[in-house]
């Protein structure tokens, strides 16, 4: 077991080193550098030139590369071009933010996701299941910023049910202990403020979990549909254990496989920032911060975010098979 | 029917009569598995369901557990376990009934073990189901069960996976769920189909020994004769459906009367013929077959065949007739024998 864990991460050498490079080619790649985004459309040559000067940018690439792989390795991603504020400080305020934004939107998709799949297999052939099966078509199909913008609307600029932007209440004035809002917020006991977080969590989490959502129906009710034809199930059927049993330990225990599989890279999908729909409701998370940052050329921010990320999706894909190995004994690691 | 009274011990457990399976399905012709099949089995007794691929030998079994889908199956004719029908009982009452007093070895013991789950909980979830019992004594009982069956070292066996136990243990296994609850009928699916010959016979062994012991009525479900000759009392060849032909064990192999039974016994490979004599199939397969309404479905295959084997040319289609003592035959032309064959050998009388 650990053997493969230790493998696993060394794995990620190779992985981040590569991306790393094809990072770097690409953003220097991109037309209008940071010098032109700081400076604006209007900025004299002279200036631009003082501009990359002072940030190291008139280096060759090379150099450019080998210093910030140099820091890199550190964990020292440079400053912000934009806020002057360390690169990793600014992941550390933000990845809370997306962490809270997934684990809502992923509550939200396998809480409806298994039960409605579980029943679109047990009623399967009926209306529920047609319906649920164009539904999950549906949601796999629809654009992401679409359907965010859709929800911003129609519940939080037409209804006013619910906060359309941001992560809490600009006048909440809550403390801050870990950047989980809600977290800070039950553990200052500032309820208010936590639940106003969870308010601001509600719209991004639903539009965010609406792809997941619609995975983890087809895929359970696929995989129930096949399960109850196994062999087992029979046997189980045999033994004249009581219909709740055969569902429980036989059925459902079995189906949910694949779906933990599912659900495990789903959040890792996630996790890596989900740019559109953090920017639709101005979240501060993760997403959105890429996404300024992309059009301010911050090249630090884009460079230390993405490769962090990349780490943080390596160890949710490891998180998931580990797990799978606890799931199902057949492929316990050892 | 044909309910056969006086078996070994008295009244029979299981009274199978004029069962019929058929399977439809939107936009298809329906399919009739099981046509008019009769039987009984008393306590104690063993007997073979014999025939091919395809023939409803395992339909039959699993419309008399009550296993079949409900949609898109129909289930005629009577089942009666103790007397008591099957057919149209509720589902509560066949789950009071299944694994406690009638139970089902299955075929392919590694898929029908589920592979999630300990061998422990899948034993002990019988036990704990049909009997007012602690978790503990279950422990116990299962352990027990496990060692009776010839598992060595239960109590480590229980906490491991169906993967982790060779294919003889996981049938043994399956074998000791079955057992768990003591049924008074044990239906055996092919339970020796998927194992090697070693274990095969071991396996078999077991059943004998636990029909014996225990006075449980077993039917075995196979298409293998090394079976029949080994196990069962009375066997009923099934071919297309419907059973051809009856006949106690002994009778069955020194004199069989339906061609098809006939062909069985010959293309069994044999010790006693020369090196490189060529086996002796039955020629075509299970698919050359024509419906009972027409006329006999082994015709298109059988040498013996006529043409009043055909419904239009006899006017009825062939019934299953008394056909001397404890047989029972469907068919116009059977293979005849001299009058004393001291000594002839089944494959000699077909030929």
């Amino acid at each position: 077991m650990l053997r493969f864990i230790v493998r696993r991460l060394l794995q990620l050498i190779p992985i981040l080193l590569g991306l790393s490079v094809l990072l770097f080619a690409w953003l220097r790649a991109l037309p209008g550098g940071p010098a032109q985004a700081a400076l604006g459309e209007r900025a004299t040559p002279e200036a631009i030139a003082r501009y990359n000067e002072l940030f190291g940018l008139d280096e060759p690439l090379i150099v450019q590369y080998l210093r910030f792989l140099g820091r890199a390795v550190r964990l020292d991603f440079g400053t912000s071009a934009r806020t002057g504020r360390p690169v990793t400080t600014e992941f550390l305020e933000r990845m809370p933010g997306t962490i809270e934004l997934t684990v809502f939107a992923m509550v939200f998709a396998i809480g409806v996701g298994i039960p409605l799949g579980y029943l679109a297999a047990r009623k399967h052939g009926s209306w529920l299941d047609s319906t649920s099966v164009i539904g999950s078509l549906l949601g796999v199909a629809i654009p992401v910023f679409f359907l965010a913008y859709l929800l911003r609307l129609l519940f939080a600029v037409e209804l006013g049910w619910l906060p359309g932007s941001g992560r809490q209440d600009v006048r909440m004035d809550a403390t801050r202990i870990t950047n989980f809002y809600v977290l800070d917020g039950l553990l200052t006991r500032e309820w208010d403020a936590a639940w106003d977080a969870v308010l601001h969590l509600i719209l991004p989490a639903i539009a965010l979990g609406t792809i997941p959502l619609a995975i983890i129906v087809r895929i359970t009710r696929a995989s129930v549909l096949d399960v109850v034809n196994e062999d087992y199930v029979r046997t189980a059927n045999a033994k004249g254990l009581a219909t709740s049993t055969v569902r429980r330990r036989h059925i459902i225990r079995n189906a949910l496989l694949p779906v933990s599989t599912t659900i495990g890279l789903q959040t890792g999908l996630l996790l890596s920032g989900a740019v559109l729909t953090e920017s639709v409701f101005s979240f501060g998370g993760v997403g959105s911060a890429l996404y300024d940052a992309l059009f301010a050329r911050d090249f630090a921010i884009l460079q230390g975010f993405i490769l962090m990320l990349a780490i943080v999706y390596v160890l949710v894909n490891l998180l998931v098979d580990i797990s799978y190995g606890l799931l199902d004994p057949r492929v316990r690691v050892r | 029917m044909n309910s056969f009274q006086g078996g070994p011990a008295g009244a029979p457990v299981l009274e199978v009569d004029d069962l019929a399976v058929t399977f439809t399905r939107r936009g298809e012709q329906s399919t009739r598995a099981v046509d008019g099949v009769s039987f009984a089995v008393a306590p104690g007794e063993t007997i073979g369901l014999v025939g091919e691929s395809g023939c409803g030998k395992s339909v039959t079994s699993l419309a008399v557990m009550g296993l079949l889908p409900r949609r898109g199956v129909e289930v005629t004719g009577s089942v009666r376990f103790n007397g008591q029908e099957l057919l149209g009982a509720r589902d509560g009452m066949l789950r009071r009934l299944r694994g406690a007093d009638m139970a089902m070895v299955f075929q392919d013991p590694l898929s029908s073990l589920n592979p999630t789950v300990r061998i422990g909980t899948q034993v002990t979830e019988v036990l704990l189901e049909h009997r007012e019992i602690s978790k503990k004594e279950a422990v116990e009982e299962a352990v027990s069960l496990l060692d009776r069956v010839g598992i060595p070292d239960p109590r480590r066996r229980l906490d491991e996976y169906p993967h982790q136990l060779s294919g003889g243990m996981r049938q043994r296994a399956l074998i000791a769920m079955s057992l768990a609850c003591s049924p008074r009928l044990l239906i055996a699916d092919e339970p020796t189909t998927a194992l090697d010959v070693t274990i095969q016979a071991q396996i078999l062994e077991l059943l004998r020994e636990l029909v014996v012991d225990t006075g449980t009525a077993l039917v075995m479900i196979t298409h293998d004769l090394g079976v029949v000759a080994g196990l069962c009392d009375r066997v009923h060849v099934m071919y297309a459906g419907k059973i051809i032909e009856t006949a106690d064990r002994y009778d069955l192999f020194a004199r069989p009367r339906q061609p098809y039974t006939g062909g069985l016994l010959a293309s069994v490979p044999r010790l006693d013929t020369g090196r490189g004599t060529p086996l002796t199939p039955i020629r075509g397969s299970a698919r050359d077959t024509i419906p009972w309404e027409q006329g006999c479905a082994f015709a298109p295959r059988c040498d013996n065949a006529q043409d009043d084997c055909l419904t239009e040319v006899s006017g009825a289609i062939v019934p299953l007739e008394y056909d001397g003592p404890g047989r029972e035959l469907r068919c116009r032309h059977p293979l005849t024998y001299p009058a004393a064959p001291a000594g002839a050998t089944a494959l000699g009388a077909v030929r």
